[in-house]
């Protein structure tokens, strides 16, 4: 089978919302209107050079931004293949890419006059970031985090409280970032009036996939910069570990016309694709409904969806981004995934060679990067996001090696 | 062309009064229990039925409809044996309208032509999929409507005049208004401003108006169908299944009749209203 490749792949969504098949508004009456006040309000913002401006100024100001791109020579001469540069997303106010999407949420929150906000987490790196702009900007944050990632993540959890935020325990289904999603929308069909959604990763009913992407963008518009001048020609490819999504979206979007470039995105594989144990979508999953899109999940043959597992809390979901899932039935992107070891491995690996300790999330990336960059030639430009640090896996990493690490 | 579900409704407005629709989940707490209580229901008072299709995400439902989806997943509940249900019952009663209650992935994955070949075969009158609203119509709403199956739409307080047309646009059997923000299960609805809503819902359409979410007793649901057509009970019916299951939450010789002990009083109620006029 010929895949039909559009002219262009930035151009999506359409009007409804959908990439391709994917996409979509699939959520209860309740929200229908809510969902459709924010694409409006998210559209004037959009169009609004002073929202820009905004952003703008909280993005160099508070953020730190721009990140680095560093050239990690110790990472490249070891792997013996593929020039290799970090996307330092890591070094980000608050500890990872999410920020970059808060911020345009939360300012898009005040726009909109509500002042309550709620938000999901799976490794806490999204409530983090939404508790501290909360913080900054005096407004509610409730965030619902699943029973298990509150105990495999507790340095997040007390970031939170300390920020002032109120996290709360999610006891349903299998206690991650999935059934903590399903209570963060309970809550917000309960309380529609003030609450502002603050969706964590490229998922949800349209508008949300657009606009997190849209806030993320700034990594894959930075990085486009920043290797121009240091190589004067664009990267070879591109790596970026997927959950959801928002970090490989950010940094894979600008580059999407750019054919020549290679894109893969890595998932987590947990014990592997043949254990059922894992939280693979595209690789191990297929198309399905949840959450209000349309898109890659995990699931049986009922349609029941399934849990996902991975070492990593922030990879521990059954769906991903439906953009993502778009990219793959279009053949723009390559989906890999990492298992739990090759992520330790990578973790240890990156922390020894570069002084820097990855996130679980973003050792699944870089595990990717020690297959892929040897088989490339030296001069073959790879650009991986280090989308988050690792202090807050530091514990739970050190519990997988047997207190040795 | 009519359904059960019209002609139900029709019967109702003769006897000018309000019905009792009664919400059980499909295999809840097992299959054999489930279709016990299923048969039971219309003896007990129910007017018509609306069967949860059980989904591990119930995102718009609380806690008591969540349980009792993981209660019937547990013991092996799925789409095809909720449809094999629907036939067993139909075999034993032709009048009372079964409505199937849920989430589109089970569907989807079910196949949507195939879905609506066999749930009319079975017998199932009408559908109520959550996570569907007019935006996504296509994708099952005109399928159903061409197949002959009635697609109830829920409206809500968030639905404003000006979207109601929308929503109602392709709704069909009834309309279920949903009594307040939130998930089913909560708080009781303030029944003064359900009889305004109903009222403004009828300004927009001559389908019935059925009212839910909250209603857990004989005197709600009483002061409910003075201004509705039909009273929804759902999170409370569910709620004495589990009460009546042994430690191990298996099905006790009371669970049957704890279920339709509580659907009888709830058609006293309801058929106990005086009815403002609400035509």
């Amino acid at each position: 089978m010929t895949i039909q490749q559009p002219n262009s792949f930035r151009t999506g969504p359409d009007e409804r919302g959908h990439f391709g098949i994917f996409g979509g508004r699939f959520v209860a009456e309740t929200l229908m209107p809510l969902i459709l006040d924010l694409e409006k309000a998210y559209a004037e913002a959009k169009a609004d050079p002073a929202f820009r401006a905004e952003m703008d100024g909280y993005l160099s100001h508070y953020v730190g931004r721009p990140s680095p791109l560093y050239f990690a020579e110790r990472l490249t001469e070891h792997l013996g293949g593929a020039k290799i540069y970090l996307k330092r997303e890591e070094l980000n106010h608050t500890g990872s890419h999410k920020v970059n999407n808060v911020l345009g949420q939360i300012l898009l929150a005040r726009r909109m006059g509500k002042k309550r906000i709620i938000a999901e987490t799976g490794a806490g790196m999204h409530g983090v970031a939404t508790a501290t702009l909360c913080a900054r900007f005096g407004l509610e944050c409730i965030v619902y985090m699943g029973a298990v990632d509150v105990e495999r993540q507790k340095p997040n959890v007390f970031r939170m409280q300390m920020l002032g935020a109120e996290v709360r325990p999610v006891q349903s289904g299998a206690k991650t970032l999935k059934d903590a999603m399903n209570e963060a929308l309970r809550d917000w069909v309960t309380h529609v009036g003030a609450t502002f959604y603050c969706i964590g990763t490229v998922a949800g009913p349209h508008p949300y996939p657009m606009m997190v992407r849209d806030f993320q963008s700034i990594i894959g518009h930075e990085t486009r910069e920043q290797i121009l001048a240091a190589e004067a020609r664009l990267p070879d490819s591109l790596v970026a570990c997927i959950g959801g999504g928002s970090n490989a979206m950010g940094l894979f979007h600008p580059f999407l016309d750019d054919r020549a470039v290679e894109i893969y995105g890595v998932e987590a594989a947990g014990h592997g694709l043949g254990s059922g144990l894992h939280a693979a979508s595209i690789s191990g999953g297929r198309p399905g409904v949840l959450h209000g899109n349309r898109t890659y999940l995990l699931m049986d043959d009922d349609g029941q969806i399934q849990e996902a597992h991975s070492i990593s809390a922030g990879l521990d979901y059954p769906g991903v981004g439906p953009e993502h899932a778009w990219l793959h039935s279009v053949g723009r992107a390559t989906f890999l995934s990492a298992t739990d070891d090759e992520a330790l491995a990578a973790f240890r690996l990156l922390s020894r060679l570069e002084g820097i300790i990855p996130a679980l999330e973003s050792a699944h990336a870089i595990a990717k990067v020690i297959e892929l960059a040897p088989m490339k030639p030296k001069d073959h430009l790879m650009v991986v996001n280090l989308s988050g640090r690792g202090d807050k896996d530091i514990f739970s990493v050190a519990e997988h090696l047997g207190g040795k690490l | 062309m009519t359904t059960r579900i019209d002609r139900r409704f029709a019967a109702l407005r003769a006897e000018s009064r309000a019905g009792l629709v009664t919400f059980l989940t499909a295999g809840d707490p097992d299959a054999e229990t489930s279709l016990a209580i299923l048969r039971a229901l219309p003896q007990a008072g129910a007017d018509v039925v609306e069967l949860g299709m059980p989904f591990t995400d119930p995102m718009a439902d609380g806690p008591a409809i969540q349980a009792s989806s993981q209660r019937a997943l547990k013991t092996g509940q799925t789409l095809r044996k909720t449809l094999a249900m629907v036939r067993t019952f139909r075999a034993g009663d032709d009048a009372t309208p079964i409505v199937l209650m849920g989430y589109y992935n089970p569907i989807y994955i079910y196949g949507v032509d195939r879905f609506l070949v066999d749930a009319r075969e079975a017998g199932v009158d009408g559908l109520i999929v959550v996570d569907l609203p007019p935006e996504e119509d296509e994708e099952l709403c005109l399928p159903a409507l061409k197949a002959g199956l009635n697609f109830i739409r829920l409206a809500t307080p968030t639905t404003d005049d000006r979207r109601l047309p929308a929503v109602l646009a392709n709704t069909s059997g009834f309309v279920y208004y949903v009594s307040i923000t939130g998930i089913t299960g909560s708080a009781a609805p303030d029944t003064g401003k359900v009889t305004g809503a109903v009222a403004r819902i009828k300004r927009h359409t001559a389908l019935p108006v059925c009212v839910g979410f909250g209603v857990r007793t004989a005197e709600h649901a009483r002061a409910i169908a003075e201004g509705a057509d039909g009273v929804v009970v759902g999170s409370a019916l569910v709620d004495a299944v589990r009460a009546s299951l042994d430690d191990e939450g298996r099905a006790t010789r009371a669970t049957v009749t704890a279920v339709t002990g509580l659907v009888s009083a709830l058609a006293a109620g309801v058929r106990g209203a005086r009815r403002v006029a609400a035509e």
